[in-house]
C-alpha cells in the first residue's frame, strides 16, 4: 500500500512537471538558503574558533586602557602578578610606532613590539630563522631585534640579515632573527613589525607603561580562578577603577564567539525559514487543486474499497514526496553554494549529519503540516458526490 | 431453492431539502438470489441511482432494512462500508471511471490493492481476468488508447477481479454505440451463464430485456413482471 502510494505520488508529480517544479521552488529556495547559511556560519565559526584556540586556551589577556593619571601598569604591578599561583609566565607587550633604517633605506610607521622570553616559549612558529629573545636579553636590556619579512625584503634585499645592524628609532640594534612570514589576515601585521626586549623598550625607547599582558596559566581548568586573582591585583593597582583594564581568557572569548555565531545562525535561519513557510503554502495550494481535480478519482477509489484513512495517506504521501524532493534539491544547491562561499572566503567547509537531518526533517515536516488539510479534505469527500462530479 | 444474497424490506430513502422532506424510495421490497441477472428499469428521476447507491453500500436507507450476504447494512463507519463494498460489490459505471494515468492492468488491480492482495497475485489475477474479457493484448494500454467498448471491458474486469457477490452496473451501455452495447450485453449474458449475480440499472427497455428478471421502478415504487412496451 505504501509502495503503491509513493509510486502514485511520483507519477502524479511527473505528469504535472511544470506545476510540481514551481510548487517545489519555494521549498528548494527555503531549504537551500537555510542549509547554505548554517554551513557557512558553522564553517566560519570553526575557522575562527580554531584560530582563537590556537592562540592558546591557557592564556589570559590583559588590556590596560589606563586612567588620565596612570596610563598603564608599572613593573611593580607586574611583580605582584607574578606571585599569583598557577601562573607559569607573564608576557608583557609594549607597542608603539617607530622608524627602521639600514643600508641607507628607511621605513616609517613600523609596529614596534616589546616582548619577553615567555612570549616565545608559549607561542610556536614566531621566527623563521635566527634565535628569539632570551632572559639574558631581558636582564641586560640588550639591543637586539627580530624583524618581519617585509623589512628583510626592503632593507636587506632579501639577504640574510642575521648579525646585521638595523636602526630602530635612530638607535642601533643587532638583528637576531626573522619573524615567520604570515599570510593569515589575523597576523599579517607581523610581516612589517619589529620585536625587541620589553625591558629595552622601557629603558631605551622610554616607554613607561605596559599596556598589554599575556599571562600563561599552568592548569587550564583553574583558569577562571586565576583570572579572578589577576583582576584582584589590577583592581588594587588602579585603586578600584575597573574601567581602566580588561581581562579576558581565551575560553571566555571562545564562549562569546560561539554564542554570537549561534545567535547569528538562528536569526538567519529564522529569516530563511519564512521562505519555507511560503513554500509550504505553495504545496498546500497545489494539493488543494489536486484534490479538486481528482474528486472523481477519490470517489472511484472509495467505491472500490478505499478507506478514508487510505485516501488521506495517499495525498499526504504525495505532499511529503513533493516537499522531500524539493528539500533534497534545495539541500544539494545549499551545500554547493556553501562550498563555493567557503572557498571564496577561505573558511573550512563543515557538513554535519545534523545539517542533513535538518534539511530532510524540515522538508518532510512541511509536507506533513501543509499536506494535512488537503489530504483530510480528500478523505472526507462523499463517494456519491465525488463520483457524480465528472 | 437458490441462495438469497440480497433482501430489502420496506426500504425508504428520503432527502431533506431545506424544510422539505423528499421521499425518493417509497417502501421498496426486493429479493435477489445467487445467479440472478436483474434489470432495474425506470424513467429519469424515478430513483434508480438512489437505489443503486444503497445496493452498492455507498449510501444507507432512511428506514427499512437491507441485508447483503446476510449482513445488515446500516449507518456504519465509512471504513466498514468501504470493506463491504470492496468484498461484496463489483461496480460498473456508465462513464467507465478508469484512472487515465494507469494501464488497463493497473486499473484492474486497484480494488485488489484495497483488499490487501500482494503485488504478484494482483498481477496474475488482473492478467487472467483481462484475458477473460478479451483484452489480453491490451493490458499495458492506457484508457485513452482504448475504444469505449474496450474501456468498458476493462471496467468489467475491474468489477470481476475481486470475485464480488454482486456485479452492480449503472447504465453500462449508456456511453456506447448500439453495436458495442450489444457486445457488452453479450458479455453480461456469458457472465450470467457462468453463475455471476448481476444487477443492472437502465432506462432502456431493450437493454433491460437482457436480464433474467426485470424490475420496474416508477416514482420510487418497485414492481416486477414482464415488461411490455
Ligand atoms: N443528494 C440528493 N439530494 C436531494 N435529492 C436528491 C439527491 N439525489 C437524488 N435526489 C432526488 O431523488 C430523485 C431520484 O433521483 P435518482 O438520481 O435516483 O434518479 P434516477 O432514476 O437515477 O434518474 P436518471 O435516470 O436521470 O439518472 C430525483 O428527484 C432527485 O432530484
Ligand atoms: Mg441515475
Amino acid at each position: 500500500m505504501l509502495k503503491e502510494s509513493i509510486k502514485m505520488a511520483l507519477e502524479n508529480i511527473i505528469s504535472n512537471k511544470m506545476r510540481s517544479f514551481l510548487t517545489m521552488l519555494g521549498i528548494i529556495i527555503g531549504v537551500a538558503s537555510i542549509i547554505a547559511l548554517i554551513t557557512i556560519v558553522s564553517g566560519a565559526t570553526a575557522t575562527v574558533t580554531n584560530q582563537v584556540s590556537s592562540m592558546g586556551a591557557n592564556k589570559v589577556t590583559v588590556q590596560i586602557q589606563g586612567t588620565p593619571l596612570k596610563k598603564g601598569l608599572t613593573q611593580g604591578a607586574l611583580e605582584s602578578l607574578a606571585k599569583i599561583p598557577n601562573i607559569s609566565g607573564i608576557s608583557p607587550t609594549i607597542s608603539g610606532k617607530t622608524t627602521v633604517a639600514s643600508n641607507g633605506i628607511s621605513m616609517e610607521d613600523i609596529a614596534l613590539q616589546g616582548k619577553n622570553d615567555v612570549y616565545f616559549k608559549n607561542t610556536t612558529d614566531v621566527i623563521s630563522s635566527g634565535r628569539t629573545i632570551n632572559p639574558i636579553d631581558i636582564e641586560n636590556q640588550s639591543r637586539v631585534s627580530l624583524i618581519g619579512s617585509d623589512i628583510v625584503k626592503k632593507l636587506f634585499y632579501g639577504k640574510n640579515p642575521i648579525g646585521q645592524e638595523i636602526k630602530i628609532g635612530g638607535i642601533s640594534y643587532t638583528v637576531i632573527g626573522v619573524l615567520q612570514e604570515s599570510s593569515r589576515f589575523s597576523s599579517a601585521g607581523q610581516n612589517s613589525a619589529v620585536m625587541i626586549p620589553y625591558t629595552t623598550a622601557m629603558g631605551i625607547v622610554g616607554a613607561k607603561y605596559i599596556n598589554n599582558l599575556d599571562i600563561f596559566v599552568q592548569d587550564e581548568a583553574m583558569a577562571s580562578t586565576t583570572t579572578q586573582q589577576i583582576e584582584g591585583v589590577l583592581k588594587q593597582d588602579f585603586n578600584g577603577n575597573t574601567d581602566a583594564y580588561s581581562v579576558m581568557n581565551m575560553q571566555s572569548i571562545l564562549d562569546t564567539i560561539q554564542s554570537m555565531t549561534s545567535i547569528l545562525s538562528m536569526m538567519l535561519g529564522g529569516i530563511a525559514s519564512i521562505s519555507l513557510v511560503v513554500g509550504g503554502i505553495g504545496i498546500m495550494n497545489m494539493m488543494l487543486v489536486s484534490v479538486t481535480e481528482r474528486t472523481s478519482e477519490i470517489g472511484l477509489r472509495k467505491a472500490l474499497g478505499a478507506e478514508p484513512i487510505q485516501i488521506q495517506m495517499q495525498f499526504l504521501i504525495e505532499s511529503v514526496v513533493l516537499s522531500l524532493m524539493g528539500g533534497i534539491i534545495g539541500f544539494i544547491l545549499g551545500v554547493a553554494l556553501a562550498w563555493v562561499v567557503c572557498i571564496i572566503i577561505g573558511t573550512t567547509f563543515v557538513l554535519t549529519a545534523g545539517t542533513v537531518i535538518l534539511a530532510i526533517g524540515f522538508s518532510a515536516a512541511i509536507g506533513i503540516i501543509f499536506g494535512f488539510a488537503p489530504a483530510r479534505k480528500a478523505s472526507r469527500l462523499n463517494p456519491i458526490d465525488a463520483l457524480r462530479s465528472i | 431453492m437458490s441462495e438469497k444474497i440480497l433482501e430489502m424490506k420496506e426500504l425508504v430513502k428520503t432527502y431533506i431539502m431545506g424544510d422539505e422532506e423528499q421521499v425518493v424510495l417509497r417502501g421498496v421490497n426486493l429479493e435477489i438470489n445467487r445467479g440472478d441477472f436483474v434489470s432495474i428499469l425506470g424513467p429519469s428521476g424515478s430513483g434508480k441511482t438512489t437505489l443503486m447507491n444503497i445496493i452498492g453500500c455507498l449510501d444507507v436507507p432512511t428506514r427499512g432494512t437491507y441485508h447483503l450476504s446476510g449482513e445488515l447494512i446500516r449507518d456504519l463507519p465509512e471504513a466498514a462500508l468501504s470493506h463491504i463494498r470492496n468484498r461484496e460489490i463489483g461496480f460498473i459505471f456508465q462513464q467507465f471511471q478508469l484512472l487515465p494515468r494507469l494501464t488497463a492492468q493497473k486499473n484492474v488491480e486497484l480494488p485488489l490493492i484495497y483488499a490487501g492482495v500482494p503485488e504478484k497475485e494482483r498481477q496474475e489475477r488482473s492478467a487472467s481476468i483481462l484475458e477473460r474479457v478479451g483484452l489480453a493484448e491490451k493490458m499495458k494500454n492506457r484508457p485513452n488508447q482504448l475504444s469505449g467498448g474496450q474501456q468498458q471491458r476493462v471496467a468489467i474486469a475491474r468489477a470481476l477481479v475481486t470475485e464480488p457477490t454482486i456485479l452492480l452496473a449503472d447504465e453500462p451501455t449508456g456511453a456506447l454505440d448500439q453495436t458495442t452495447g450489444h457486445q457488452i450485453m453479450a458479455l453480461f449474458q456469458e457472465l450470467s451463464k457462468e453463475g455471476k449475480t448481476i444487477v443492472m440499472i437502465t432506462h432502456d427497455s431493450d437493454v433491460a430485456k437482457n436480464g433474467s428478471r426485470i424490475v420496474r421502478i416508477i416514482d420510487g415504487n418497485l414492481s416486477e413482471g414482464v415488461y411490455n412496451a
